[in-house]
């Protein structure tokens, strides 16, 4: 890491001011690492936040291995009692057990553990979709903008000023169903995939207004920078400029907005799966769960069926916060360097 | 020496409209940046052009490489005005003219390797070199006294000085006619600045290549120019060859400028006749009337009522070589006998 090596050229000072006047280059990702393996906290998250990933990533496996899967329903009196409260599982079933690793799910009796792994595939594919769309976006619209400035700055600064003066949820709940009325005959609306692809496109493209405004300002220092003068000096072209010499350059500011964005997205699936908006029975997410234990008021008789997605959601969702809060230290260039 | 010269630059001018608005209501005002320059730099020559912060060399540099459009004026690069080309023309000017920067930790990308950097104007300008891109950078980092294998290597593991070189490395990788050097060595250390106008030297020596020196530091560009042009607030206020102008500088400004040079021998410096300059540079929005340099003219306070009415209401004529831009030129000999 710090082999700062100065070849030929005997008797200059320059290099040990080097490092300290401009951004760190190639070392950028090399020192966040490091930065990261020495805080705990961040490691801890880090840790977690792969554990949920393969979690989802392996659900059709893990479930295999639990010898269940996430869509067959068992209504049989021996699991779901018939009398008291009809569809609640039964004290044997309810809970983890051997045969269902969490327990099976109220009204229907899916096993819960296949549903919550593949529901977190669901989720995360979700969030980190429309993470994604809203990254892009952000990137190239906030460097467009900065770069280009003029008319086009003036029009994409007030298409950021609309989406952020808009509230969301609001916004995001009404054009939901249009958006998947409108996507069903096409093929991204084929079956489960319809409301992930709805969600991707609704969240994607409601996350990058705040992005592109950060870009935006990166941009307008940096394009007067005179690396970029010299890369005009040579003749080369607007599009090679922006994604040669200048977006590589905000790449650290993105990455620490995508970890925070990412978090705020898997809870965004949530609340509108939650709302009825999103993904919808039988195809799993967290936030789905949710929805059911609340519409059947199971949460009353079966707080289980309630703390499972919800204990998964909360872990999630802090896990990346914290690590994108690791990620924004370890990558600050004003901090301290070890 | 028309035919030879392979830049020639004709009344250049750079006006940068003063914006006006509702709490600053300021009419259509204009700084002059550049106010009318000419000069002309022969091929394989060096001309320095120099002048305190602000009085526009740096512009003219920029103009020069097209960076920045010119308000008025021609640059006549071997032959052809460059001064108003667009897209597809300047795109291949650009080949022509390169700049080798005066920040060697601003004008290198953090994120690009050195050979990306050096191989970029080559790649766009779409030229193949024979053997290869790669060869080419390499040979160009061993012409500029690195090695073949800081290839991959990053800006921030070099010094201040290698920086520089790998940006003369990128400048002269088009085999360029011109190469406008903004104030190159300024950031470096004095044992650093020797090194790479050394190599400077070199590469003219062995291409032939002409430069525009821009700097402030007077022992630098007397090392390296055969020309030399002073600038004061836009205007070119003297030029003529090195030796001429060193040995006998005629307006009181260059005059001032040369006499502020530090001299190694304490015994020779205590003789040297010191011109201090009073008061600041004025705004170049608010120009003074006449000649610019009156209000600072050490030579100013010691004329007679008449003369000084010459100076506050006629524009003296640009400088061209052998003739500065001052009224009052033949007054120079009293002018040093008096302050000393």
């Amino acid at each position: 890491m710090t082999q700062l090596q100065s070849p030929a050229e005997p008797g200059t000072a320059g290099a040990a001011t080097a490092g300290a006047r401009t951004t760190e280059a190639r070392s950028l990702l090399a020192t966040a690492w490091l930065r990261i393996r020495r805080s705990k906290i961040a490691l801890l998250s880090l840790c977690v936040v792969v554990a949920i990933m393969l979690f989802a990533i392996l659900a059709p496996v893990l479930s295999a291995l639990s010898g269940n899967d996430p869509f067959t329903s068992n209504t049989s009196p021996e699991v779901l009692d018939d009398f008291e409260t009809p569809g609640l599982p039964l004290p044997g079933y309810m809970y983890p057990s051997s045969s269902h690793w969490l327990g099976v799910e109220p009204g229907l009796g899916r096993d819960l553990f296949a549903r919550l792994a593949f529901g977190g595939q669901v989720s995360l594919t979700i969030a980190l979709l429309s993470t994604a769309v809203s990254v892009v976006l952000g990137t190239v619209l906030g460097a467009a903008a900065g770069y280009f400035g003029g008319k086009t700055d003036a029009i994409i600064s007030r298409l950021m000023d609309l989406f952020l003066a808009f509230p969301h949820l609001l916004l995001v709940l009404s054009l939901t169903p249009i958006l998947q009325s409108r996507l069903r005959d096409t093929p991204l609306g084929q079956g489960s995939f319809l409301p992930m692809a709805s969600l991707v496109i609704i969240l994607g493209f409601f996350g990058w207004a705040y992005l592109a405004r950060i870009v935006r300002g990166q941009v307008l220092s940096l394009r007067e920078r005179e690396f970029v003068e010299a890369a005009r000096s040579f003749g080369s072209s607007h599009l090679s400029i922006l994604f040669r010499q200048i977006i590589p350059n905000v790449m650290g500011v993105v990455l620490v907005y995508a970890t925070m964005l990412i978090p705020t997205n898997i809870s965004a699936e949530a609340a509108l799966s939650f709302l009825g908006v999103g993904v919808k029975d039988p195809t799993p997410s967290w936030g789905q769960m949710l929805n059911a234990a609340q519409a059947g008021n199971w949460y009353l008789s079966d707080p289980w069926f309630l703390a499972v997605p919800g204990v998964m959601l909360i872990v999630t969702v802090l896990a990346f916060n914290l690590l994108g809060d690791a990620v924004r230290d370890a990558l600050d260039p004003k901090a301290s360097r070890h | 020496m028309e035919q030879h010269a392979i830049l020639q630059v004709e009344n250049l001018q750079k006006h940068f409209p003063i914006k006006s608005g509702l709490l600053a209501p300021g009419g259509k005002r204009t700084v002059k940046a550049v106010d009318g320059v000419s000069f002309s730099l022969e091929r394989g020559k060096t001309l320095g052009l120099v002048g305190e912060s602000g009085c526009g060399k740096s512009t003219t540099g920029r103009m020069i490489a097209r960076l920045m459009d010119p308000t008025a004026g021609r640059i006549m690069v071997d032959g052809v005005d460059i001064s108003q080309l667009r897209g597809k023309d300047l795109y291949h000017f650009r080949r022509k003219v390169q700049m080798i920067f005066q920040d060697p930790f601003a004008s290198l990308n953090p994120r690009q390797s050195i050979g990306t950097a050096i191989a970029a104007p080559m790649v766009a300008q779409k030229i193949t070199p024979p053997g290869g891109l790669k060869n080419r950078v390499k040979e160009l980092l061993e012409q500029v006294g690195l090695k073949a294998e800081h290839y991959n290597r990053f800006p921030h593991e070099f010094s201040g000085g290698q920086r520089q070189r790998v940006g003369i490395a990128r400048a002269i990788s088009l085999n360029p006619s011109v190469i406008v050097c903004d104030e190159p060595v300024s950031a470096l250390d004095v044992s650093v600045q020797a090194q790479v106008v050394n190599l400077l030297q070199e590469i003219q020596q062995d291409t032939g290549v002409s430069y525009i020196f821009i700097a402030h530091d007077l022992s630098v560009v007397r090392h390296i120019s055969d020309e030399v042009a002073v600038m004061y607030l836009g205007k070119m206020v003297e030029q003529g060859s090195r030796d001429e102008l060193f040995a006998g500088p005629r307006h009181p400004y260059t005059r001032a400028l040369l006499s502020a040079v530090p001299l190694p021998d304490p015994r020779q410096a205590r003789a040297q006749e010191k011109i201090r300059l009073r008061g600041d540079l004025p705004s170049p929005a608010n120009p003074p009337s006449g000649c610019v340099f009156r209000t600072r003219c050490p030579l100013f306070g010691t004329l007679g009522e008449e003369q000084r009415q010459l100076c506050i209401d006629v524009v003296p004529a640009p400088a061209v070589a052998g003739s500065p831009a001052c009224h009052h030129t033949a007054l120079a000999g009293p002018l040093a006998a008096g302050v000393q």
